[in-house]
C-alpha cells in the first residue's frame, strides 16, 4: 500500500500549552481517516500542522514520500493538499462560481482561468452549487458556505482532503447529502481525513479512526475498535462507571 | 560637550510633550485600532485654543490650557459619535478616511478663520541657569505638566471605574460588551480622551514654539514614529518614545545637519514596525 | 458570450477617457486643456492605486512616493543628463518599480493599519532624504532649461499639448491595463487576498509574490506620471512631488467612484477633481473648499462605502458586465 501521508512524532506548543504530543500515524492511500477527540484535543491544530498553518516543535510530516515539514500552505495546496474550514471562509465579495475558479486555479493542477471554469462547473455541480452559481458567497447560508468550502477544496484536484467538522451546523437531511458526497470523493480515489463530531456519520463513513484527547493519541483503530475502547468513551464522558455501563448497554442490544 | 549636555536637556523637556501627543493617538489605537488622522489638526487647536483664551481674553495661557483640555474631550466625543461610530466595524479604510475627512474639516474652516499666518502666544515664564546650561520657564512647566497629565492618565485608567472599562473594551470588546460594559459610550470617552491629550500637547507646544493652523501635522508625524516606538496602544510606551525622540533631535544635530533628523527619525520607524511592530517596550506578542 | 459584450466593461472605461480626451481637443481651449490634465492625471494615479488598493485590498497611505520618485529620478536625466522625455519617462517608471519591488517583499508582511502607517513613513523617510540630496538639488529642487522643450514641437505651447496627448495615451494604457489584471487570474488571486489572504494561500495563492507584483504594477504607472507631470511643470521640489495630502487624495477618488471596479477610479478621478475645481472657483465655496470637500468624503464613507460604481453593481445587479 502506498502511503499518501505519514505523520512521525509530532508537536505542537501554544505558549507552554502542548497543544500536539508525539502524533503518530500512517494513511493508505484511498482510505477514510476519522479524526475524533473532545473540543480542544488538537484536532483542527493537527490540520493546520499537516497543511502548513504553522511549523511543528518537533516531528516530521511525510506527504506522497516528499518530507513537507514546515512547508508553506500555498506549497502544500500546489502539491495536491485540500482543506476545509470549521468556520466557513468564504470571499465574501466573490460569486461561489470564483470562489470555485480560485481552487481550480491556484490548487494542483493550476489550470487557466478557462479551464478553470469547466472545473469549477462540474465541481458546483457535484456538490449541489450549480444554481447559486452567480451569487455571491457572502449570501449563501451555513450548509451552503459548508458546501462551497468542500467545491473549492476539490476544484483544486487534490490526492488528499482534510474536511475540518463540514457537518457541524447542518440538519438531517443536509448531513446525509454532506456524506453521500463524502462518499463520492472517496469513489474518485482521494483520501480523506474528516474531523467530526456528529459521530454516527463518521463512524458510517470512516475505514479507520484515529481519537485525539489532550494532544496525545488515545486511540487508532477502526470504528467498531475505537468504539467499544473504554479509555475513549472516558475521556468523552469523564465518567468511567458510566462508560463500562454504556459498553454494557451496548453489548446487550 | 556642554553644548551636548544642553541639546540632550532641550530635547528631554520637549520629548514630555511630545509623549503626550503620541499618548493621545497611541490610546485611541489602543482602545479601538482607529488611526487618527485628525490628530495633527485637533494639536494644532489645542495651539489656537490657548492663543485665544489668552490674546482674545487675557486669561493665563496655562489656565487656557486647562479650558482646553475640556474642550478637547468634548470635541473628541463629537467627533466619535459623529464620524467615527458608524464605521468602528467597518474595515481600517473607513475609520482612517472617516478621521482624515475630520482633519480637512478642521484644516479646511482653520485656515478660512485663522488663514495660515504664524501665531505666537507671547507671554514669557523667563527662564533659569544650571551651571552650562540654561532652562526656558515654559518648556519646564509643560514637562512637568506632562508628567502630572500621565500619572492623571493612569490613575483613571486604574483607580475609576470609567477608566477600567476604557481597559476591558481595549482588551476585548466583545467580552467587555457581554460583562455590561456600555461599549459605546466607553468608546467615545476614550476618543474624547485621545483628542484631549492632542489638544493639551498643543497647547503646551504653543507656550513656547510659533505655531500656524498647519503645524500639527509635523506633530502628528512624531506622533506616528513615537507611537511605534512605545508599541502603538501603549500609554507609557508612549512617554517613553516621546523622551527618546526629544533626545535623538537634540543630539543628532550636533554632529551632522539637522535636515537629516527626519530621514533617521522615519527610516527608525520603518524599521521598527518591520522588526518589532509591538514598539521596543511592547511585550512579544 | 460574444465578443463584443464580454468586453463592453473595457469599452465602457475606454469612451468615457476619451470623452474626457475630446474636450480640450475640440474647443482647442489651453485652459479646458489644462483642466482635462488634472483629471485624467488623477484618473491615471487613482486607476493604478487602485490594482493594490481596490484588488488587493491593501491601504497605501504613501503612494505619492512613487509619483515624486519617479518624477525625480527622470526630472534628474532629463535636466542633468539630457536625457528625452521617452527614455527619462521609462526610467522614472522602472525607479517606482524597484522601490516598490524592495519594499514589497518588506513591508507587504505588515497588515491593516500597520502596512498604512509603514507606507507613510517611506513617503517621508523618502521625502526627508531627497531634501538633503545636493545631485537632486536638496530642498531647492531642480528646474528644466527653458530650451528643453524646442525638441518637442517648437514653443511651450506645442510642448504642453504634446504632454496632453503622452497623458491621454498613458491613461488608456492604464485602463487597458488595470482591466486585464481584473479579468485575468493573477487578478483573480489579487481578489481573492483581499477577500481573505489566509484562506486564499490556503486554496495555493502564493500571497507575498502576488502583492509584491500588485504593488510593482501600482507604483510603475505613477512613477511614468511623475515624469510627464514636472516636465511639463518645468521644475521639482521636494513639498509638491511628495505631498502626503496627494496620496489621500489618490484613495478618496479610488473610494469615490468604487474600488475594485475599472470604471470606479476613471469616475472617481475625474469627478474628485471636477468637484475640486467648482469648489475653488465658486465664491460661496472657496474659502472653505476643504472643509467642504472633507463633509462631503465624510458622507461618502459613512453611507455609500462601496462608491458610485460599486453602489449602482449592488442596486442593478443587470448591470455588472456593463460597470466592470
Amino acid at each position: 500500500m502506498t502511503m499518501i501521508l505519514q505523520v512521525e512524532g509530532v508537536g505542537k506548543v501554544f505558549g507552554g500549552l502542548q497543544a500536539l504530543s508525539d502524533v503518530t500515524f500512517d494513511l493508505p492511500q484511498g482510505q477514510i481517516l476519522g479524526l475524533i477527540g473532545p473540543n480542544g484535543a488538537g484536532k483542527t491544530t493537527l490540520f493546520n500542522v499537516i497543511n502548513g498553518v504553522y511549523p511543528p516543535n518537533g516531528g516530521r510530516v511525510i506527504f506522497n514520500g516528499e518530507d513537507v515539514t514546515g512547508s508553506k500552505t500555498y506549497h502544500m495546496a500546489h502539491r495536491g493538499l485540500a482543506r476545509t474550514h470549521q468556520i466557513v471562509r468564504p470571499l465574501n465579495e466573490l460569486t461561489v462560481r470564483e470562489n470555485v475558479i480560485v481552487g481550480a486555479c491556484f490548487g494542483r493542477e493550476g489550470h487557466g482561468l478557462g479551464q478553470a471554469g469547466k472545473v469549477a462547473d462540474e465541481v458546483m455541480e457535484f456538490v449541489g452549487l450549480a444554481v447559486r452559481a452567480d451569487q455571491l458567497a457572502g449570501s449563501l447560508n451555513v450548509g451552503q458556505k459548508k458546501r462551497l468550502e468542500m467545491a473549492r477544496a476539490l476544484a483544486a484536484r487534490p490526492y488528499l482532503l482534510l474536511l475540518d467538522e463540514v457537518l457541524a451546523g447542518l440538519n438531517p437531511s443536509e448531513i446525509a447529502g454532506m456524506v453521500e458526497i463524502v462518499r463520492k470523493i472517496r469513489e474518485r480515489g482521494i483520501t480523506i481525513i474528516m474531523i467530526e463530531h456528529v459521530m454516527h456519520a463518521v463512524m458510517n463513513v470512516s475505514d479507520r479512526m484515529i481519537v485525539l484527547d489532550y494532544g496525545q493519541q488515545l486511540a487508532e483503530g477502526t470504528p467498531e475498535e475505537v468504539a467499544n475502547n473504554p479509555k475513549v468513551i472516558e475521556a468523552y464522558l469523564g465518567d468511567p462507571e458510566l462508560a463500562e455501563r454504556l459498553m454494557r448497554d451496548s453489548d446487550e442490544e | 560637550m556642554d553644548f551636548l549636555f544642553a541639546s540632550i536637556i532641550d530635547g528631554l523637556l520637549l520629548g514630555f510633550v511630545y509623549g503626550i501627543a503620541a499618548m493621545g493617538l497611541t490610546l485611541i489605537w489602543g482602545v479601538m485600532n482607529v488611526i487618527n488622522l485628525a490628530h495633527g489638526p485637533i494639536i494644532a487647536l489645542g495651539m489656537f485654543g490657548v492663543y485665544l483664551i489668552f490674546t482674545g481674553l487675557g486669561v493665563n495661557p496655562y489656565i487656557g490650557v486647562v479650558l482646553v483640555a475640556v474642550l478637547g474631550l468634548l470635541l473628541g466625543m463629537l467627533i466619535y459619535y459623529i464620524a467615527v461610530h458608524r464605521v468602528i466595524n467597518a474595515p481600517h479604510l473607513s475609520t482612517l478616511l472617516a478621521t482624515f475627512s475630520i482633519n480637512m474639516i478642521i484644516i479646511g474652516l482653520g485656515t478660512a478663520v485663522f488663514s495660515a499666518s504664524p501665531r505666537n502666544v507671547d507671554f514669557s515664564l523667563g527662564s533659569m541657569t544650571l551651571g552650562p546650561i540654561t532652562l526656558l520657564g515654559s518648556r519646564v512647566v509643560a514637562a512637568v505638566a506632562s508628567l502630572l497629565i500621565t500619572g492623571g492618565l493612569y490613575a483613571f485608567l486604574y483607580k475609576t471605574r470609567q477608566g477600567r472599562y476604557i481597559r476591558a473594551v481595549a482588551n476585548n470588546r466583545d467580552a467587555a460588551e457581554l460583562m455590561g460594559v456600555p461599549s459605546t459610550k466607553i468608546l467615545a470617552l476614550s476618543f474624547g480622551l485621545g483628542t484631549m491629550l492632542a489638544s493639551v500637547a498643543g497647547a503646551l507646544i504653543a507656550t513656547f514654539f510659533p505655531f500656524t493652523i498647519l503645524a500639527g501635522g509635523v506633530y502628528e508625524l512624531k506622533s506616528f514614529v513615537i507611537g511605534v516606538l512605545g508599541g502603538l496602544g501603549n500609554p507609557i510606551g508612549a512617554l517613553f518614545g516621546g523622551l527618546i525622540l526629544g533626545v535623538l533631535e537634540g543630539i543628532i544635530p550636533t554632529f551632522m545637519p539637522t535636515t537629516w533628523v527626519p530621514v533617521l527619525e522615519f527610516v527608525l520607524f520603518v524599521l521598527i514596525l518591520l522588526v518589532r511592530p509591538q514598539g521596543i517596550f511592547g511585550a512579544k506578542k | 458570450m460574444s465578443g463584443i459584450r464580454k468586453y463592453l466593461g473595457l469599452i465602457l472605461a475606454i469612451v468615457v477617457v476619451l470623452a474626457m480626451a475630446a474636450w480640450p481637443v475640440i474647443n482647442g481651449k489651453d485652459i479646458t486643456r489644462e483642466v482635462v490634465f488634472t483629471m485624467l492625471l488623477s484618473v491615471g494615479l487613482a486607476s493604478s492605486l487602485n490594482i493594490l488598493l481596490g484588488y488587493t485590498g491593501y491601504v497605501s497611505f504613501g503612494h505619492v512616493v512613487f509619483f515624486g520618485l519617479g518624477g525625480y529620478v527622470g526630472f534628474y536625466l532629463m535636466a542633468v543628463h539630457d536625457w528625452s522625455l521617452w527614455t527619462a519617462m521609462i526610467a522614472g517608471g522602472l525607479a517606482s518599480a524597484a522601490l516598490a519591488f524592495l519594499l514589497g517583499k518588506a513591508i507587504l508582511r505588515l497588515r491593516g493599519g500597520y502596512f498604512a502607517l509603514a507606507t507613510i513613513g517611506v513617503n517621508e523617510a523618502v521625502r526627508a532624504f531627497i531634501n538633503n540630496f545636493d545631485p537632486f538639488g536638496g530642498p531647492v529642487g531642480m528646474s528644466l532649461n527653458f530650451q528643453v522643450y524646442k525638441n518637442y514641437g517648437g514653443g511651450a505651447r506645442e510642448a504642453l499639448w504634446m504632454s496632453f496627448y503622452i497623458l491621454v495615451a498613458l491613461t488608456l494604457l492604464i485602463t487597458v491595463v488595470t482591466y486585464m489584471v481584473r479579468s485575468s487570474k493573477f487578478g483573480l488571486g489579487l481578489l481573492a487576498i483581499r477577500e481573505d489572504e489566509d484562506a486564499a494561500e490556503v486554496m495555493g495563492v502564493i500571497a507575498p509574490n502576488a502583492k509584491t507584483w500588485a504593488y510593482v504594477l501600482s507604483a510603475v504607472f505613477p512613477g511614468i506620471l511623475g515624469v510627464l507631470f514636472f516636465f511639463k511643470n518645468g521644475n521639482i521640489e521636494p513639498a509638491p512631488a511628495f505631498r502626503l495630502q496627494m496620496s489621500i487624495e489618490m484613495i478618496v477618488m479610488v473610494m469615490l467612484g468604487g474600488q475594485g471596479t475599472v470604471l470606479g477610479p476613471i469616475l472617481g478621478g475625474a469627478g474628485y477633481q471636477r468637484l475640486r475645481g467648482f469648489l475653488l472657483t465658486n465664491p460661496l465655496f472657496k474659502n472653505i473648499q476643504l472643509a467642504v470637500a472633507g463633509v462631503l468624503l465624510l458622507v461618502i464613507v459613512l453611507f455609500v462605502p462601496a462608491g458610485v460604481v460599486g453602489w449602482v453593481r449592488q442596486r442593478f445587479p443587470k448591470l455588472r458586465r456593463v460597470l466592470q
